[in-house]
């Protein structure tokens, strides 16, 4: 049931307890209790939307960059990975097997600020090895969402 | 030169869909929520179109053999004896169709003499009477009732039967009602056929759309494999409508007379669809069962909101419409459909559409986004506080 009612908010966290507890047929008692377990449990850690910035007046950039790191004695990966996480410009951070160690998300206003972050910010920290910076041009899909979905149901009543 | 007058008095007296002026409307009118369309809002998985796409890139546009691609047949019996415990042999009792349309329409060709009886269960869908039409055979209605969850009973079956009966439709789960039919109502079917000569005609198309419950067979039962035809298709189960494809399978001789009018009328059905549909067949259940649980989430929003409105509604557990009963608002269907339409704008199917047994009913289809449902249940709940 936790299963189902993850399933669920994923794909709207916006469903009522109420309406999550009809789809599932069973007590909205029982969606609240889940659902309050699953945040105290850090499962679920936020709601929040998925924006297509690129229709806003916004400016921004995003790149991915690819880090090799020497790891830290005793604490290996977690705690580069704390050092660099800290910075608000930085919107995620993965540990990757492969040819390097830590893919880093970094957004800014512009790609000469986000250059100049990852120069002045990441590349000299003492351990790291060296950086790979990649900007995103175009985001096409997004936590399974497909950004240019057409809205319109093209589907006609021709039989029944 | 008065066209109209030429035409084959077959097609001529058959019945216009009655439905097809307010379809119009629906299509005027750009921001009417409809709940009319009787196919899945899914589209057809990538990996089964990819494939579809492959076998093109592969240059694969030629005709296959009349019954379908071998390998296609073999899946489809693999599919069905690992889904339903029914088996067929892929030569000789199986045929690919233009959709499960197509298998109904050869069935009932291939076994109905002018004045053969065809027994239907009403409300169901429309095609059923057309074709026996068609065929020269006589459509006897059999009426399925709310009271008895819009099942047929053995005890109307019985009633209808006559010397002149060579077959039943069984459609079931069911377009419009929902309903379905379990392993022992089924076999309370079978007790009555069992010392007639009368074929089945199972259309089971919407086989992997159950909730709560897995699909029975008719062809399960043992000693009826013999007499049924078992027309299913993709269109549902897999989200694949416009792919146009189907299939029947049943006792050999039946599958080659059938084999014999497609031969004739269709040559081969679409090769692309047919290698696309290998893939479902391969590799689609897990798709079928996601998209089963996404409707039985709808199914059971749009049940409670029904109810809540104050509409009694059976509970279906099959397919995806809901039919609830509207005869509170003092209203026929038709009515009742076009006042929704006209004064907020949601669009809903009046029962009479699939037989007059449907009078006081209307058709939900739950094929639709749960915003849009809780969109068209706000208006309708508006709607019937104003008339109840
Ligand atoms: C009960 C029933 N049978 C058969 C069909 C035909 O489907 P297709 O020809 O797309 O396979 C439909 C479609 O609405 C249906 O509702």
């Amino acid at each position: 049931m936790e299963e189902k009612i993850l399933r669920l908010l994923e794909q709207d966290c916006c469903y009522t307890h109420a309406q999550i507890a009809t789809m599932l047929g069973i007590s909205v008692e029982e969606v609240d209790a889940q659902i309050a377990s699953l945040f105290e449990k850090g499962i679920i850690l936020k709601y929040i939307a998925l924006i297509d910035w690129e229709k806003t007046d916004r400016e921004f950039v995003t790149a991915h960059i690819e880090l090799r790191v020497t790891p830290q004695r005793g604490e290996g990966f977690d705690k580069v990975a704390e050092r660099i996480y800290q910075y608000p410009e930085v919107k995620s951070v993965y540990l990757m097997s492969g040819g390097y160690d830590l893919g880093v998300t970094i957004e800014g206003r512009t790609l000469k600020e986000v250059a100049l972050f990852v120069a002045e910010k990441l590349a000299p920290m003492e351990f790291v090895l060296s950086t790979k910076t990649h900007f995103v041009l175009k985001k096409y899909k997004q936590n399974g969402i497909i950004f240019d979905t057409p809205k319109e149901d093209e589907r006609r009543m021709i039989s029944l | 030169m008065n066209i109209k007058s030429m035409l084959s008095p077959a097609v001529t007296g058959m019945k216009p869909s009655g439905i097809r002026k307010f379809f119009d409307i629906v299509s005027t009118m750009p921001d009417a929520i409809s709940l009319g369309v009787g196919e899945p809002d899914f589209v057809t998985p990538w990996h089964i179109r990819d494939a579809g796409i492959y076998s093109l890139e592969k240059g694969k546009t030629y005709y296959t053999s009349n019954s379908g691609l071998l390998e296609l047949r073999e899946e489809i019996c693999n599919y069905l004896a690992r889904r339903f415990g029914v088996s067929y042999a892929p030569e000789g009792e199986v045929v690919v169709t233009v959709g499960g349309s197509e298998a109904i329409d050869l069935c009932i060709r291939a076994l109905i003499s002018p004045g053969d009886e065809v027994l239907i269960p009403e409300p169901s869908f429309v095609c059923y009477t057309p074709c026996t039409q068609l065929a020269g055979g006589v459509p006897v209605p059999i009426v399925t009732k709310a009271e008895d969850n819009f099942k047929l009973t053995p005890k109307a079956l019985k009633a209808a039967i006559t010397p002149r009966t060579k077959l039943l439709i069984l459609p079931f789960p069911n377009n419009p009602t929902g309903a379905v039919m379990t392993e022992d109502d089924l076999r309370g079917i079978a007790d009555v056929l069992r010392d007639t000569n009368i074929f089945v005609l199972s259309d089971e198309i919407y086989a992997e759309l159950t909730y709560g419950m897995r699909h029975f067979s008719f062809a399960h039962i043992k000693g009826m494999k013999e007499r049924t035809i078992l027309v299913s298709g993709f269109s549902k189960a897999f989200a694949m409508t416009g792919w146009r494809l189907g299939y029947a399978c049943g006792h050999k001789d039946i599958i080659s007379a059938m084999t014999k009018i497609h031969q004739y009328a269709i040559m081969s059905s679409p090769t692309t669809s047919q290698f696309a549909a290998i893939e479902a067949m391969k590799n689609g259940e897990a798709d079928a069962e996601e998209m089963a649980a996404e409707y039985d989430h709808r199914r059971r929003i749009i049940l409670e909101g029904i109810r809540q409105i104050g509409l009694s509604c059976f509970e279906p557990f099959g397919a995806f419409y809901i039919f609830p009963d509207i005869t509170v608002t003092g209203m026929d269907s038709e009515e009742f459909c076009e006042a929704l339409l006209r004064e907020e704008k949601v669009a809903v199917v009046p029962g009479t559409a699939f037989g007059s047994s449907g009078e006081g009913f209307v058709r939900c289809s739950y094929a639709y986004s749960i915003s849009s449902i809780n969109k068209a249940l706000e208006r309708i709940d508006r709607f019937v506080s104003r008339h109840k």
